[in-house]
């Protein structure tokens, strides 16, 4: 039952024949876990308080730094130098102060992985490496654990809904993680918060349609942005029958940490 | 011969393989995955598949950061 508060506070939602109040209370009984709580995380973190999802983990390891603010928009300039957990949660409360906020500040390995994401309905995958982003869809993937991948770097972004035993996996379009030092990340390339902005909300959006059954979800396809061109796409994807984690003969049956390092950027 | 890559229209040279178009397009091969024909063939064969008259490419870059 929603609170008279409630009936107010989500309104806006609940108003919309396709979501209405029994997705309102799915929303608020479920609980999301969010990797990452930068340039992905913070809308993907700030869209779920808002909309009401009751519980949400909030995974990340690292402090406030100048150069986050351009994109990560839960962290403000008083916030530098805290943890990304604490400067999220203190916001995320204040938006919503119905939501309960898990914090982890610790990076995601082998050993704790699987305790974390037992707990949670849904995993939204908002970290900013490739050796990360496998460990997540590996574990998600052996835990039957609906993902939310998004990824994004310069202009350029990436969506899948991974939903395990039903869609294609990560490794499906990615089988391996790409080849020592060549592929740029954030921190050496660079990346306009917009694209995060617009890959973040999307994720959360997905996200909400996983949890309580509205619309179709982009399971099966992947969507890809040019942010530059300004160009959404839509590609067809299907099993991989030789994928190394959920084909035919999988290679990869227990959890890995690859060791990737990034290409760093040359000043000439 | 015609192909489709992410989604246009583009005119090439008979007998080109997977590989030989990300040459001619400069794309450096280990930045990307390559789905033919909505499957994903395994890089190391991209040198030995020929593409054929109206085949479907999609060129993904390998995208992790957020
Ligand atoms: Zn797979």
């Amino acid at each position: 039952m929603l609170d008279q508060n409630q009936v107010l506070r989500y309104s806006r939602q609940l108003i919309l024949n396709e979501f209405g109040y029994e997705a309102q209370e799915k929303l608020l009984k479920s609980k999301v876990l969010v990797v990452g709580a930068g340039g992905l995380g913070s809308p993907v973190l700030y869209y779920l308080a808002a909309a009401g999802v009751g519980t949400l983990g909030v995974v990340d390891f690292d402090v406030v730094g100048i150069s986050n603010l351009q994109r990560q928009v839960l962290h403000f300039t008083d916030d530098l130098g805290r943890k990304k957990v604490d400067s999220a949660e203190e916001k995320l409360k204040k938006v919503n102060p119905d939501v309960k906020i898990v914090k982890y500040p610790c990076r995601l390995n082998i050993d704790n992985i699987e305790e974390i994401i037992g707990e949670y309905d849904v995993v939204i995958d908002a970290v900013d490496n490739f050796p990360a982003r496998f460990l997540i869809s590996d574990c998600c993937y052996f835990m039957k654990k609906p993902l939310i991948e998004g990824a994004s770097v310069g202009f350029d972004g990436i969506l899948m809904t991974i939903i395990p035993g039903v869609t294609p996996c990560y490794r499906c379009l990615y089988p391996m993680p790409p080849q020592d030092g060549v592929v740029p990340t954030c921190s050496d390339t660079g990346i306009m918060g917009m694209i995060t902005g617009t890959i973040g909300s999307l994720q959360a959006l997905e996200a909400i349609k996983v949890i309580t059954g509205i619309g179709e979800t982009l399971s099966g396809r992947i969507l890809t942005f040019d942010g530059l061109g300004l160009n959404f796409r839509e590609i067809k994807w299907s099993k991989k029958k030789n994928c190394p984690l959920c084909g035919e003969n999988p290679t990869v049956k227990e959890l890995v940490e690859y060791e990737i390092k990034c290409k760093l950027k040359t000043f000439e | 011969m015609k192909l489709k890559v992410n989604g246009k229209e583009e005119l090439v040279d008979d007998g080109l393989t997977i590989l030989g178009l990300l040459e001619k397009k400069g794309i450096k091969p280990m930045l990307v995955v390559v789905e033919h024909n909505f499957e994903v063939p395994e890089r190391e064969n991209w040198g030995n598949i020929k593409l054929a008259e109206s085949d479907n490419l999609e060129i993904v870059k390998f995208i992790g950061g957020g």
